[in-house]
Order: structure tokens, then sequence, then C-alpha cells
């Protein structure tokens, strides 16, 4: 009970942080609207259902990345990653709690991005939103897992679209296809297969990446 | 004087196989094996001569595999056991890795260029993971060129391994799902009655394969520890 309640704590800290200064959020749906737009000139003139879902995923999983580059940055800047580590709660509550704002952040981005791709493009069916809420899952907890890593290096954002994208290709390969066949129900599983696994190991393994 | 010397003897021998019987095992099961693909081996019926291609690439590919999990294992060791050899290890199996890695991507585009008339196919599962497997372990070394030495690259790094023998399943399950969607699969390999001289030379080169990037995983090993041990002297004096 306790590590759930420093895991709540410590991801309302980070959606105070976000709610006060703002910084996030608007720069994620204004990138995914402007990637929408950059599509459509990308792209043949009307083009099909299959190869604008494939741009709408490209387009999830960079957003998502604008994201997870930013969610360390806080405590770099104010250099409270330290203190979160010193604190008498289990580390994994760290990670937890991280995943959990950045998830709110992305669900929040494609909450206005999914409905933009729907005015845009073509409508978008149940199956592509739970593909969305399944996709998030394992992008924000393999995502703030490799941005602790990218913030501990001397390259810091640079690394981390090299060290999660070969990570996501599962995830893509799943969400593309639950979002484009009829019976989804594999590559949902799939989907949640990937998030389990990742999220077990990403668990597991946090304390060695944040400890000296 | 005494603390680095007692590191420096703590950086010790790591097996009891010696480098140069190694190295000379490795050139006789190398040279057996090209003999064997090229001149024992039969030509296949419906790929001809280019097939003899296959013993090379399949058994670089398990090579691959098999330095990837040597270095999921030592990653383990060290986030486990804190052994302290562990992180470089890990880390000359990766390389070694990514080396047999990039052969098996240079065979099978050569085998795909003669098969098919193009260099790259994406409906070739294992070229694909491998594709993936080579980008995913590239930034293994980027992240840990971007760190200092000390405990914290060792973690980062293993942790970083680690998640590549969780990839490599993940992987091709999602590219054997990814077919599905992208395009069906146009071709199946009619695989020739694995048995006799062709699963004879297939073992051998295997072996060959095996032995040759365990003797080059020691000569590394051996070359990077001397370096440490170097730097050590160095600073001692200094």
């Amino acid at each position: 009970m306790r590590y759930f309640r420093d895991v709540g704590a410590l991801a309302r800290k980070d959606l105070l942080l976000e709610l006060r200064a703002r910084d996030t959020l608007p720069a994620m749906v204004l990138f995914v609207a402007a990637v929408f737009v950059v599509f459509h000139f990308a792209l043949p003139e009307s083009p099909s259902r299959l190869e604008t879902v494939g741009l709408l995923w490209v387009a999830i999983l960079f957003t998502a990345l604008l994201g997870l580059g930013r969610a360390f940055v806080p405590e770099r800047e104010q250099r409270t990653l330290d203190g979160l580590v010193l604190a008498p709660c289990d580390r994994s509550a760290i990670w937890l709690a991280k995943s959990l704002a950045t998830f709110a952040f992305l669900a929040a981005a494609e909450v206005v991005a999914l409905p933009l791709y729907a005015i845009f493009f073509h409508r978008v069916g149940g199956a592509t939103i739970a593909a969305v809420v399944l996709a998030d899952i394992g992008i924000c907890a393999v995502g703030t897992f490799l941005g602790a890593m990218a913030v501990a290096t001397r390259a810091r954002d640079l690394l981390l679209p090299l060290l999660f994208l070969p990570l996501a290709i599962p995830i893509v390969v799943g969400a593309v296809g639950a979002s484009v066949v009829d019976s989804p129900g594999r590559y949902l599983g799939f989907l949640a297969l990937y998030d389990a696994l990742f999220a077990v190991v990403c668990w597991a393994s946090f304390e060695y990446v944040v400890a000296e | 004087m005494s603390a680095p010397a007692a590191t420096i003897g703590a950086v010790g021998r790591t097996s009891r196989i010696p480098l140069p019987a190694l190295a000379a095992t490795s050139l006789v099961l190398v040279t057996t094996a090209i003999v064997f693909v090229f001149f024992v081996a039969p030509t296949d019926a419906n790929q001809g001569f280019s097939q003899r291609i296959f013993y090379f690439h399949v058994s670089i590919a398990i090579t691959a595999y098999a330095c990837f999990a040597g270095a999921a294992w030592q990653a383990f060791r060290l986030l486990w056991k804190r052994d302290p050899l562990a992180d470089l290890k890990s880390y000359v199996c990766v390389h070694q890795g990514v080396i047999f890695g990039t052969l098996v991507l240079i065979t099978g585009s050569i085998w795909a260029k003669i098969s098919w008339g193009r260099w790259w196919l994406w409906s070739s599962d294992q070229l694909v993971l491998f594709l993936v497997l080579f980008l995913f372990y590239c930034a293994y070394f980027m992240l840990r060129f971007s760190l200092d030495p000390g405990p914290q690259r060792a973690n980062l790094s293993a942790v970083y391994a680690l998640f590549g023998v969780v990839l490599i399943p993940v992987s091709f399950a999602a590219i054997r799902l990814a077919k599905d969607i992208i395009h069906p699969v146009v071709f199946t390999l009619h695989g020739p009655n694995f048995g006799g001289w062709i699963l004879v030379t297939y073992c051998i080169s295997q072996v060959a394969m095996l032995v040759l990037a365990y003797t080059l995983y020691r000569v590394e090993l051996a070359g990077k520890q001397l370096d440490g041990r170097i730097r050590e002297l160095r600073e001692v004096l200094a």
C-alpha cells in the first residue's frame, strides 16, 4: 500500500508541475497537428486507409518521443533525481510514477490527435483506440525507462530515439496490425504481451539505472 | 602501490584454454568448413551453387545469437554477482555479436541478390530481425560511449544488453505477425533433405564459426584487459 502511495505522490508531482509550467503537453499537441499537415502534403492525393494508419502510428510514436524526451528534464535541471533516489521509497516507484505521468500526457495529446486524424483523413475504429491504449502503455513503460538511461549520458536527448526506436518496432507492428485487419484480437494480444513483458523487465531493473 | 596491484591481480586469466591453441583450432576448423562447403557438400538441385552460402549464413547467424546470449548472461552476472570482469566480457560479446550480425546481413544480401535479383528483401524474417538487432546493438555502443567508465556505465550497459534477449523473441514474433499485414508470404524456402553430407558440412561450419567467435572474443578480451592494466600502471607511475 505504501508503495502505491509513493507512486501516487510522485505522479502527482509530475502532473502538478506540468499543470503549472505547461511546457510538454501543448508542444506534443502542436507537434502531432503539424505532423498531420506535413503528411497531407507528403501523401498522394486521397490516400488509402492503410497508408494513413501507418502514418498515424509514426505520428504517435514521434509525439511520444517528444514527451519522453522531456520526462526527465525537470529532474535534470533541478538536480532532483538524486533526491528521488535517496528518498525512502522503492526505486521502481520512480519509474512507475514517471510512466504514469507520461501516459497521462500522451493520452491527453491523443485525445486531440485522434479526432484530428478522423477529420483530416479517415475515421478511427474501436480497434484502433484499443491499440492506442495498449501501445501507449508499452511506449511509456519502455520509453520512460530508456529516458532515465539517456538522461544519465553525455549525449542526453540525442540518445533516446536511438535507444527507443528498435524497441518500439514490435509496438508498431502490433498497433498497425490491430488498426487495419478485421479481427484484431491477435495483434491486441501481442501488444498486451509486449506491455506485460517489458513492464516486468523495466520494473525489475530500474533500480540499476538510477543506482550508482 | 599495493591497491592498484591488487586490482591488477584480480584481472587475471579467465580461461584455461591457451589462446594460441584456440587460434590454431579455429583456423583448422574454418579451413575444413570451407573445404566441405565448396567441395564435399552436394550442389542443391533447385538453387544450385549459390545455396552453399547458407552453410555460412546460418551458422554465422546462430553464432551471433550465441554472442548476444553470452552478452546477456555476462550482464546478468554483473547485476547479480557484481563480477568486476563481467562488464568487459558483456561488451566484448556484444561487439562480436554485432560483427557476426553484420556478416549475416551481408551474406543474406548476397544470397537475396543471387536468388531474387535484389539486395534487400523485407520478406526474409531472419534478415529483418538482424537489421532490427543491428540497430539495437549499435545503440548499445552509442549508450556505452557516451558514459564515463564506472559502475553506472556497467549498470546501464548491462541492463540494455538484458533488454536485447527479451527483444529477440519479441521482434521475431512481431516480424512474423507483420508479414500477414504488409505482404503475404510470396515464397517458402524448400529446405534440402537435411541429412548426409549436408548435415555434416553444416555441423562443421557451425562449430567452426562458434570456435572462431570464441577465439575472437578471447583475443579482444585479452587486448582490452591489457589496455586496462597499462592504464592502471600509468596511473601508478604518474
